[in-house]
């Protein structure tokens, strides 16, 4: 699994931090999302699919 | 007039007049006729206050596509904006570029400059601190007298303080805070009560600024003195934006907090799993589901189509009213299903109380960590906790408020 965030995109809703908080976090300055890992383990691959699908503004990509 | 026009006028008088009537026997549930248009037409006209007739988006799918669509916009300067109510109409020509009501760019540019204190990280660290305000909250409420009101106890004074205290707004000017803060998310409001609460907050929030430009602490209000230092906003700017935050995140909060527990009261087996679990998971999962089964934001989201789009069988025309029913969207039978089954076990965390899109509710951590602590700690502390009147004396607000709720919520243990 390969993960791409788009920062452009990215509202800052904090919906994946709470999702997956071991592969996405948020910049101080402004919460908008910093990729912790582009290609999670396994076992984290629920949760990234999960945090996916409740970003408000689709700014997670996955490619399996 | 010919038999084809009067065919064609017939569906008219079906047309939904949105946000329709609650049946009092089951307050909790939106109203019938909202649900119904699940079953039948995604995407349809409904009838506003004001006589228009909007695009009403209710199926959970189509309001995904819509509030993600960059071609609705949010601008509601626009001739055939779909007002909430008249106040909102009258004062739009006078409101100011906010995240509200910006697009693109603009909308980025601003909500980027109020994200940062409501970070998923920042919100967990204010945890202890909402769980202490929590406490102290319940331990006056049961050193006084019983029965008590749970909305003035407890569901108002908790946003409060916590925005306040996330703003640096001194404790003492709470109540002026809760007063016009009150005030603008009632929909029977006057455009004058409207105008009079905004300067008033707008007076205070600008003394405050101009005071942490002198001297600044580790608050909101001290970073955004900081912006207007550096020229990235003006003062009425950030005037602006603080009322947004101080506003947005309190009726909102508070009726999660009086209307959950209302429901919750009225089902006793969902409250007993709540009040025996341990798993903080099932705490935020059983939020999620409050969230949902009641969209407090039961007016919905308000845009208008910047050009032609192609939804669900109908064409929203450039300039065309578009009202997203996020009710209706949580309620969908496609998306959640048997909806009318309260259940704080479902999986729900794709619902759209907090709205969907770039608009999303930007305090929406801070509300779900303040809902956690209280729904996990309320319930525990205080088992006996019931109604103290019969449920049909409970006054609920107006189907067209801003934010559905109660006016008090009386309750014993």
């Amino acid at each position: 699994m390969k993960v791409v965030v788009d920062e452009e995109k990215c509202v800052a809703a904090g919906q994946c931090v709470a999702a997956a908080m071991d592969v996405f976090d948020q910049r101080d300055e402004d919460g908008i999302v910093v990729l912790l890992t582009e290609n999670p383990p396994a076992e984290l691959a629920d949760d990234v699919r999960n945090a996916a699908a409740v970003c408000p503004a689709l700014a997670i990509r996955i490619e399996e | 007039m010919s038999e084809a026009e009067t065919e064609l006028a017939a569906p008219d008088a079906e047309i939904f007049d949105y946000p329709g009537a609650r049946d009092r026997a089951c307050p909790f549930a939106p109203p019938a006729g909202l649900r119904a248009l699940n079953d039948t037409a995604p995407v349809s006209r409904g009838r506003l206050w004001d006589g228009s007739t909007p695009w009403l988006v209710t199926g959970h799918a189509a309001q995904r596509v819509i509030l993600s669509d960059p071609r609705v916009s949010s601008n509601d300067k626009q001739p055939g904006f779909p007002y909430p109510n008249r106040a909102m109409a009258e004062n739009a020509p006078h409101h100011p570029l906010t995240i509200f009501n910006a697009d693109g760019a603009d909308h980025t540019r601003i909500r980027r400059m109020m994200t940062a204190p409501f970070t998923r990280n920042r919100m967990e660290k204010l945890r202890p601190e909402i769980q202490r305000f929590t406490d102290e909250l319940i331990d006056s409420m049961l050193a006084g007298p019983n029965p008590a009101d749970l909305n003035a106890a407890l569901s108002l004074p908790l946003p409060s303080l916590m925005i306040c205290a996330l703003l640096g707004v001194p404790y003492e000017d709470h109540e002026f805070f809760q007063e016009h803060a009150s005030l603008a998310t009632r929909s029977d409001k006057t455009a004058e009560q409207d105008r009079v609460a905004m300067e008033a907050l707008g007076g205070y929030l600008a003394g405050l600024l101009q005071k942490r430009m002198e001297e600044p602490s580790d608050d909101v209000i001290s970073d955004f003195a900081g912006r207007i230092k550096a020229g990235e906003v003006t003062l009425p700017e950030a005037v602006m934006l603080c009322m947004i935050l101080l506003i947005a995140g309190h009726e909102t909060s508070a009726s999660m907090i009086t209307l959950g527990t209302a429901l919750l009261l009225q089902n006793p087996e969902q409250l007993a799993l709540l009040r025996g679990t341990d798993d903080p998971k099932a705490v935020a999962n059983a939020v999620e589901e409050i969230l949902r089964y009641l969209t407090i934001p039961a007016l919905g989201q308000r845009r208008i189509a910047a050009e032609d789009i192609e939804i669900e069988g109908v064409t929203i025309k450039a300039g065309e009213g578009i009202v997203v029913a996020l009710p209706a969207g949580n309620w969908d039978p496609a998306a959640f299903p048997e909806p009318e089954k309260f259940d704080i076990a479902r999986e729900a965390r794709h619902h759209h109380a907090f709205a969907w899109g770039i608009h999303q509710c930007l305090g929406q951590q801070l509300a779900r960590i303040e809902l956690q602590v209280v729904y996990g700690t309320l319930y525990r502390r205080v088992p006996t906790l019931r109604l103290a009147v019969g449920f049909d004396e409970l006054r609920f607000r107006r189907d067209d408020a801003l934010a559905y709720g109660l006016h008090e919520l009386p309750v014993a243990w």
